[in-house]
């Protein structure tokens, strides 16, 4: 049973006005033309983090409880990554290349209201507003492993709703191949977007695909949120792809639409590097990055420097249960 | 050009001395800082990519400040800020050694083959690695004993340290996803450093033809 969404916090006006007086000092930084030098000096603002603990941490942005179900067979048992890594450690150029950039500048990032369009080879395109997300679909907790192209990952509680059950609502046409997705594209909320200094020149929207049957895959989910409450915003709020077997750049962040196709979508980074990031992007410890090894990984979980965290990489992120859909297909040329 | 002084200035041997031992306290408290908060988990969500960051980032700034002694000794009349030239090469060994250990020790942990691997397998690798042995080259000849008696070719295998800059600028590029990123910036201060010194190197280019 879907539960009615609460919110837990209530914003008041005070709130809204401390959000315009951000984005205008925001809007003056960048006609002075700061912003780029706003990127080099982003080594020395988390050097400050770390040699003075910042008192009023960057709370703007309110994560509100979720209510959702734990069905038993994606809890596992491995350490998890802390709610406090997970959200400072984030690949999201679109708020700087920097991994602490997002926690930084996507505190303001407006989620509600939100539109997610479904559209392209369905019979009954659909929109979901920032609502819908969390009530028309029962919302389930799981435990999901995240490895990252650049060899290192971490274990997370998302919470969410399959994939499938989207696609199934809007019904997909019989031509139907792949799903398209789109990242919100305003580059007011995100300075990242029209500036290559802080985006690393990379296009923009975000875009990202997949096979319909990887979509449809019971483990292909749409989070909703993380350790129990909606996402932060440099973790993809309000709603965000979570593919557990493919490295993690295939998981979009923040998307607005999804487009139902016959043809393989462009994906941002394989139109980037074709020869170092491919459309699958399956986690395969035999297919190396050019520039790094895939073999291995270091675990994020909790632990300074010594703890011995490498650990090897397995074929599909361990999920085993994603190698059908593949057989037959030589993975070494589709990497 | 221009001179900021008129009369030259002179730092005498008290004050060298104490400039010096204040920039080895505080390089020293940086890198044990960086180490103890490393070790003790409070160095942001994955300290070995701080610790890499950081040790990485202070070679090439003081790979720059060693380059800047220079030009800036001979535009102002101080001649005596060479005599802090030295110092500031070995730093940059220094951070790019700790930059290696960070890799082996906490990074690969330990596994031999694979730092051997990826030594050979990954450019980017391959070419922070000649940087660093470039730096251990220039250091471990850098005594006032071994200057004198290499002569002539001491000053000769010192300008490669024009090289290992580039090579550490290029290692910290190629390291990163995307082009546009904060090496862009190291690039800049690298290739102005460069510039200044254009009517050397083509009068090294001159002399080799």
């Amino acid at each position: 049973m879907p539960s009615p969404f609460k919110p837990s916090v209530k914003l008041t006006d005070n709130d809204v006005t401390d959000e315009r007086v951000y984005r205008s000092r925001r809007r003056i930084l960048k006609q002075l033309g700061f912003v780029g030098a706003g990127a080099l000096l982003a080594s020395s603002t988390r050097a400050a983090d770390w040699f003075w603990e910042d008192d009023e941490k960057k709370s703007a942005f309110q994560r509100q409880a979720l209510t959702f179900d734990s069905p038993e067979k994606y809890q596992i048992d491995a350490e998890k990554t802390p709610y406090s890594k997970a959200s400072t450690y984030n690949n999201f150029y679109e708020f700087g290349t920097d991994k602490s950039a997002p926690a930084e500048r996507a505190q303001s990032l407006t989620v509600d209201p939100w539109t997610l369009k479904i559209d392209g080879m369905v019979k009954k395109p659909l929109t979901l507003d920032y609502d819908d997300l969390f009530k028309r679909f029962t919302l389930e907790e799981r435990i999901y492993r995240l490895r990252c192209v650049e060899a290192w990952s971490m274990v997370l509680p998302w919470v969410g709703f399959e994939l499938g059950k989207l696609i199934n609502l809007a019904e997909p046409t019989g031509s139907a191949r792949y799903v398209a997705f789109e990242t919100l594209y305003d580059p007011d909320q995100m300075p990242g977007q029209n500036n290559r200094f802080m985006g690393g020149g990379i296009e923009y929207p975000y875009v990202e695909g997949l096979r319909l049957d990887e979509a449809m895959h019971p483990l292909t989910l749409m989070s909703v949120g993380l350790y129990g409450k909606t996402l932060p915003p440099q973790n993809g709020a309000p709603i965000r792809l979570t593919v557990p077997w493919k490295y993690g750049f295939k998981s979009i962040k923040s998307i607005v639409k999804i487009t139902l196709t016959d043809k393989q979508p462009p994906t941002t980074w394989n139109r980037l590097a074709p020869d170092e990031y491919g459309f699958y992007a399956n986690v395969n410890p035999n297919v190396d990055h050019p520039r790094w090894s895939q073999a291995s990984e270091r675990r994020i979980t909790t632990g300074g420097l010594f703890a011995r965290n490498r650990i090897e990489t397995q074929l599909f992120n361990g999920y085993q249960e994603v190698a059908p859909m593949y057989k037959g297909m030589d993975l070494r040329r589709f990497y | 050009m221009v001179t900021l002084l008129s009369k030259p200035l002179r730092l005498s041997a008290r004050v060298r001395k104490s400039v010096k031992a204040l920039l080895h306290v505080a390089a020293i408290l940086f890198l044990a800082g960086l180490f103890y908060l490393g070790v003790t988990d409070r160095l942001g969500a994955d300290p070995v990519d701080t610790l890499l960051h950081y040790t990485g980032i202070w070679t090439l700034i003081s790979l720059f400040i060693c380059l800047t002694l220079s030009p800036l000794s001979k535009h102002l009349p101080c001649g005596d800020l060479m005599r802090f030239r030295r110092m500031t090469g070995i730093y940059a060994f220094v951070f790019a050694f700790c930059h290696f250990l960070t890799y082996a020790l906490f990074e690969l942990q330990l596994n031999i083959s694979l730092l051997g691997e990826e030594i050979v397998k990954r450019p980017y690798i391959t070419v922070g690695m000649a940087a660093l042995l470039i730096l251990l080259a220039l250091t471990a000849t850098s005594t006032s004993n071994i200057r004198r008696r290499m002569g002539k070719r001491w000053q000769q295998l010192h300008n490669s340290i024009y090289l290992a800059m580039l090579l550490g600028l290029l290692h910290f590029t190629w390291s990163q996803k995307t082009f546009w990123q904060e090496p862009v910036f190291y690039w800049l201060i690298g290739l102005s450093l460069l510039i200044l010194r254009k009517d050397k190197f083509q009068r090294l280019l001159r002399r080799r033809r």
